[in-house]
């Protein structure tokens, strides 16, 4: 425990997350008898400092958006915690909150979706989604609440004659830009961003990743930002995380990570990224076969099916979460004899 | 001459609220083994290039000009664009000379049908092979692909199949008939990095044996940098500028090609703040007589950009620009321009 304690007493950290874990069922027949377990998050820890962008990269199916699902309590982890420090309080269990004290709680933390097309209410006008947290959160009601919307929509660059119109007048990222300025409203301390400009176009894309970072610098917000997209996660992340098959396999300083991987895993990852310029040619690490079925993963490590550096170690015991080096963290046998390559 | 020779080609869509002009006048050509890349935003007209081509496109759409001349696997030349898009000649021409690959596989297989069955058809259609030859040909195809456990996988229905899985059994697909062209229309943007690296290496591998010229259609900078010869980039129902792959990221013309270079983030270059496009594409409804990007281009001349619409010329050999700031050719007026 005293790792841990060290870790709540650093200032600067405002989220902590321990062994979260989600399985979930997998039901047959009639009687819905419980036939086995799709392991969506499997014992996560990570945490996210005050102003930081903590990105989470992962392909389809490695629980990333469950993990930022659970830590926005949409849904229930069967166990670990998720501990945020709100304004001006101490650690809080979210996991814990039941009822009118998780509805209080509610306004520090916020999700950004990734389609902007089918997260806003068409029946809605711009005025009424972005004011709706602020009304159900009881922050501002009225007058007061039009003044707070007009202002968070001068923030994310919207004007407030566009307030009266509905979501299908505007384009995708005009869209992203409100269902950003509908997570702004309340000021909350975290924003989770799943996949929050992978549905935008290459050219408005470039707007929104600018928006998130000069908001972040204003408000000193901290996302954590859930992408596949590892060039977007090179651009904005402080610190990136890398997920398979709903275990965190590496987490390090971005920089690090990209010219450093310690994970199998990640090197194959990074090198399967294609590269926007002709000239740059680079040895392709082809993984074979697909990402592990998490409802009948492997035994011992997750990826050695696919890990071109397996050993028979890799097929029994299951690598432990270690730091290899100061706040670069892994899970694997062989992370320390292994010479991987980066993204150069 | 080339395999397919694109000239002039007009997709418009006649709707209630005016005419929506998703492919205006775009010219390509696609050389035997060649890879070409289409790229653009999305609303560009690239899938609708793609549609038109294999006469997918169904009212309010209509091909209202243009021609498509391919050289058929016989050596006779025949016009697309002519033909009726039910036609047995264009029927034939269908999945055997000019085949697609669809972005989403999910959506673009019979839910209904085994993976089996819907790769049969191609053969039961193009082929005089009996159901047993065609079974052999299908798992054939299903194992090149790299597709695990053929014989089993051809009587399996597409969801019981990974993503990954189906984008391959498209590709199968596409491949049957050993077609000349193979047009992929976001081959990889509903895919993993790690797969969409296995998938593009497969089509390379593929391309080279069965003698096919690709053209990849796709917003995607990097795949286009890494795996096609020549591209064209597509604003606004417009080819705005095309060139070799080379050239074009080494030396981009066009603002906007100029600007989507910049506004990508470079894996390995990390910068602070990226270079954006201001606004968005515009509604491609009734288009005013002007350059499509003259609302947001940095290099906007007013009173000449937003007064026509500037030629695709050829700048340097090979290297075509549609832009003011190095030609004064105008495109001529059309005649479904509204005043």
């Amino acid at each position: 425990m005293s790792g841990r304690e060290s870790e709540l007493t650093e200032d600067r950290r405002i989220l902590a997350v321990h062994g979260l874990t989600k399985y979930f069922d997998i039901t047959q027949g009639f009687l819905k008898r419980v036939v086995g377990h799709v392991r969506a998050v499997d014992d996560v820890n990570l945490y996210l400092n005050a102003g930081e962008t903590l990105a989470i990269v992962g392909e389809s199916g490695s629980g990333k958006t469950t993990l930022g699902r659970i830590i926005v309590r949409a849904i229930e982890p069967i166990r670990g915690e998720v501990l945020l420090r709100m304004k001006g309080a101490e650690w809080t269990d979210l996991i814990q909150l039941r009822g009118e004290e998780l509805r209080a709680a509610r306004r520090h933390f916020h999700m950004i979706f990734q389609d902007p097309y089918s997260s806003l209410d068409p029946r809605m006008t711009v005025l009424d989604i972005v004011k709706e947290p602020l009304i159900y959160n009881k922050i501002a009601s009225g007058g007061e609440a039009r003044e707070r919307v007009i202002e968070t929509l001068k923030l994310v660059g919207l004007s407030d004659h566009q307030m009266g119109h509905y979501p299908h007048a505007f384009s995708g990222g005009q869209r992203q830009r409100i269902g950003i300025a509908r997570s702004l409203v309340c000021r909350p301390q975290l924003i989770v961003c799943d996949e929050a400009v992978s549905a935008l176009d290459v050219s408005v894309q470039a707007q929104i990743l600018n928006l998130l970072k000069d908001l972040q610098e204003q408000l000193g917000l901290s996302y954590l930002f859930i992408a596949h997209d590892i060039a977007v996660v090179e651009f904005i992340a402080d610190r990136v995380s890398v997920m398979y098959v709903g275990k965190m396999v590496e987490l390090a300083e971005t920089s690090e990570l990209f010219s450093h991987p310690r994970h199998p895993y990640t090197e194959a990852l990074l090198s399967a990224v294609p590269i926007p310029e002709p000239n740059r040619t680079r040895s392709r690490i082809i993984l074979q076969g697909e990402v592990a079925n998490p409802a009948n993963p492997p035994s011992g490590c997750y990826f050695h099916p696919r890990c071109p550096y397996a050993t028979s170690q890799c097929v029994i015991e299951i690598p432990q979460w270690r730091e290899i080096s100061p706040e670069h963290f892994v899970a694997c046998h062989h992370a320390d004899r292994l010479a991987l390559k980066g993204m150069v | 001459m080339n395999r397919l020779d694109v000239q002039g080609l007009k997709t418009y869509f006649f709707l209630d609220k005016g005419i929506l002009k998703a492919v205006d006048g775009v010219s390509f050509t696609v050389g035997d083994q060649e890879t070409i890349g289409v790229i653009g935003e999305s609303g560009c007209g690239k899938s609708i290039t793609a549609q038109s081509l294999l006469r997918l496109v169904t009212r309010p759409g209509e091909i209202i000009k243009g021609s498509a001349l391919l050289r058929r696997k016989d050596g006779s030349i025949v016009d697309i664009l002519t033909l009726e898009s039910n036609s047995s000649e264009m029927r034939s021409i269908r999945g055997d000379e000019i085949s697609i690959v669809f972005q989403e596989p999910m959506t673009s297989f019979s839910p209904v049908h085994t993976i089996g069955f819907q790769i049969s058809e191609m053969f039961k259609l193009h082929t005089d092979l009996n159901a047993a030859e065609i079974r052999e040909n299908v798992v054939e195809l299903l194992r090149r692909v790299g597709i695990s456990n053929p014989k089993q996988r051809f009587d399996e229905y597409p969801h019981q199949l990974s993503g990954g899985m189906r984008q391959r059994a498209m590709i199968a697909m596409a491949l049957s008939c050993k077609p000349q062209i193979v047009i992929a229309d976001e081959p990889t943007t509903a895919l993993d990095v790690t797969i969409q690296a296995q998938i593009l290496e497969l089509m390379k591998e593929l391309q080279h044996e069965a003698d096919m010229s690709v053209v990849y259609i796709t917003h995607n900078m990097a795949v286009i940098a890494e795996n096609v010869d020549r591209v064209y980039v597509m604003y606004l129902g417009r080819v705005v500028e095309s060139t070799t792959t080379q050239r074009l990221f080494s030396n981009p013309l066009h603002p906007y090609t100029q600007k989507l270079l910049r506004s990508i983030p470079r894996p390995g270059h990390r910068v602070d703040r990226l270079e954006v496009i201001a606004g968005s594409v515009p509604n491609a409804i009734d288009p005013p007589v002007q350059c499509g990007f003259f609302s947001r281009c940095p290099a906007a001349m007013a009173g000449k950009c937003d007064r026509a619409v500037p030629e695709l010329t050829e700048i340097e050999e090979g290297h075509f620009v549609r832009c003011f700031l190095y030609s004064e050719k105008t495109e001529p007026e059309d005649e479904w321009t509204r005043i």
